[in-house]
């Protein structure tokens, strides 16, 4: 099993999702989230003095799914998330242990 | 005696006369004798009492704009003193400012009579231009809760509202519009400021020049070396909906004082309000893109409102050309001020000394610049003003050089004063942990937005 943690922009959420449903993997959870990357942020302006915004809201989505599916989500999101330009995001892929269903007690992939 | 004494048309004479037989003998507090000596007196009661609700309105409109430009965290603070200056103010003018700035002139300096809007003074006439005046004594006052945001004690603000609404303004005022002797110059018609660049303006914006400095600059405001850094207020939003509201409430400001609704000039009056307003909007839009290449929300409303700053002195003299070139200057002049002061380590968090303090002194020269002959001594009637572009001289400009020399003397030195004594006492700075925390949850125990979070800092 492995769990993928896909940060993407705010409002890609929505068709990364759609995506995401329709080849089949409808489990994830989401997370509004903060943060920077190589750029550190971006420049803004009040009244004529510039400031840096080190923080920008993003949408984390989380997936924990079986190992054979990992490729099929990561180029999924890939294909829609993406505009080329930059703070598009990340996504990180690491084992997980365990997972359970905690309705039925189902353990391993069969509780994904 | 009255501001309108000096503003008389054809049927204001009428009314002149009427008041002052009456005012005498005795006062009119049902009305029915004024309305009976002068049967047109409604429309000048209705025009008036509805320009006075228009600039009442601006309480709203500062209150919108200085939250806006301001952190959330400071937010209940901005909209207590809002709240609050209007509330000391209406009182004491009613206690003391009124009589000082339009009672009976004692050697041109102050006004001697009609306290607490009691005995001679409890008549409709008095009382509407009570009304009227009160509405820019608080607009005066609510100016400083701009400069000194985010870190004066609320227990400071309240004891300035004071003493700047039955003192520092009205007296000044009394200077200008209550006979005093800046209105009495012997160059030109003597020092004019039609609805107040000067007496509203200069006055609000030099006393928060005065706080600003006393206070010293915000937490963050400048790093080590010492270069200014912004603190983005929490809703620009807010603060264009305060610009609107401004813009709105200027229109009885301006237009509203020429008291009374015969003279038909209010037109021009209105029209130069609305040109000079978006002349300086674009001004400074124009001025802070060459700078930053931004089209900057926060310099753009600020050059609207210091074009409306602008024309308040000279709206009733000037031709519509004269109010855009007036406007522009002031959008111009509202960023250069801004940016200025910001180096030199005052820190204004809302621009208000250079939208009212500077703007203010800008309005009450372009008076003697751009008069062009067609208006008088606050009245349709001769001997017309006349300015240096429209050859009538220096004398005009003479004029309005001493009262803005004056008005700013006056009134920073006794905002100065003012806060320093206050300092001395009980320290008007809030503590470094309040500072942080934001003023709301220390002074006033409550947050603005409790069920919204907001970015921590």
């Amino acid at each position: 099993m492995k769990k993928i943690e896909a940060i993407i922009r705010v409002e890609k959420l929505e068709v990364v999702k759609g995506a995401l449903e329709k080849s089949g993997y409808p489990g994830m959870t989401i997370v509004t989230v903060e943060g920077h990357g190589r750029q550190k942020g971006l420049v803004q302006q009040f009244r004529g003095r510039e400031y840096r915004v080190d923080l920008l809201p993003k949408r984390k989505i989380e997936i924990v799914a079986k190992d054979e599916s990992v490729e099929r989500i990561l180029t999924t999101i890939i294909e829609v998330a993406g505009t080329g330009e930059i703070g598009d995001g990340k996504i990180f892929v690491s084992s997980v242990d365990e997972a359970m269903r905690i309705r039925t007690g189902e353990r391993g992939e069969s509780a994904l | 005696m009255l501001r309108k004494m000096r503003k008389v048309g054809v049927v204001g004479i009428v009314l002149l006369l009427a008041l002052s037989s009456f005012a005498f003998a005795q006062a009119d507090p049902t009305g029915a004798v004024t309305l009976r000596a002068n049967p047109q007196a409604p429309v000048d009661y209705v025009w008036i009492l509805m320009a006075a609700f228009l600039v009442f309105f601006m309480q709203a409109g500062f209150a919108m704009l200085e939250a806006g430009f301001c952190r959330a965290k400071n937010a209940v603070n901005l909209m207590m003193k809002n709240i609050m200056d209007f509330s000391m103010g209406s009182l004491a003018f009613m206690a003391v400012g009124f009589a000082l700035m339009f009672g009976a002139d004692k050697c041109g300096l102050l006004g001697t009579t009609g306290w607490f809007l009691h005995g001679a003074d409890y008549d409709v006439g008095k009382y509407l231009l009570y009304m009227f005046e009160v509405v820019f004594a608080a607009t005066a006052a609510t100016i400083v809760s701009g400069a000194v945001a985010e870190r004066l004690k609320f227990k400071g603000y309240l004891i300035y509202s004071l003493f700047v609404s039955s003192l520092i303004y009205p007296i000044y005022g009394h200077w200008v519009w209550g006979g005093g002797w800046l209105s009495k110059l012997p160059f030109g018609l003597g020092h004019l400021d039609f609805a107040g660049s000067g007496v509203v303006h200069i006055i609000g914006g030099m006393v928060g020049l005065a706080g600003a400095v006393v206070l010293g600059p915000r937490f963050g405001k400048y790093s080590k070396d010492g270069t200014p850094r912004a603190i983005p207020g929490h809703s620009l939003t807010l603060a264009a909906l305060g610009l609107f509201i401004l813009w709105f409430g200027w229109f009885g400001f301006n237009s509203g004082s020429t008291l009374s609704a015969h003279e038909l000039r209010i037109s021009v009056v209105a029209v130069n309000t609305n040109l000079a307003a978006a002349a300086g909007a674009l001004f400074a839009l124009m001025a802070i893109y060459i700078k930053t290449k931004k089209y900057d929300i926060g310099m753009t409303i600020n050059g609207g409102i210091a074009g409306l700053v602008a024309i308040t002195a000279p709206c009733a003299w000037v031709e519509a050309w004269a109010a855009v070139v007036i406007g522009a200057v002031a959008g111009i002049l509202v960023v250069t001020s801004c940016l200025f002061l910001e180096k030199k380590g005052i820190d204004d968090p809302v621009g208000a000394v250079s939208v009212h303090g500077i703007n203010g002194i800008w309005g009450l020269l372009s008076l003697g610049l751009f008069a062009d002959g067609t208006y008088g001594n606050y009245t349709t009637d001769a001997p017309f003003v006349t300015g240096l572009f429209y050859g009538g001289g220096f004398g005009q400009l003479v004029s309005q050089a001493i009262g803005v020399l004056v008005a700013v003397g006056w009134a920073f030195g006794l905002g100065f004063v003012l806060f320093k004594t206050m300092d001395l006492v009980f320290g008007i700075r809030v503590s470094p942990e309040e500072e942080l925390q934001g003023l709301d949850v220390p002074e006033h125990g409550a947050v603005a937005y409790s069920n919204f979070p907001y970015i921590k800092e």
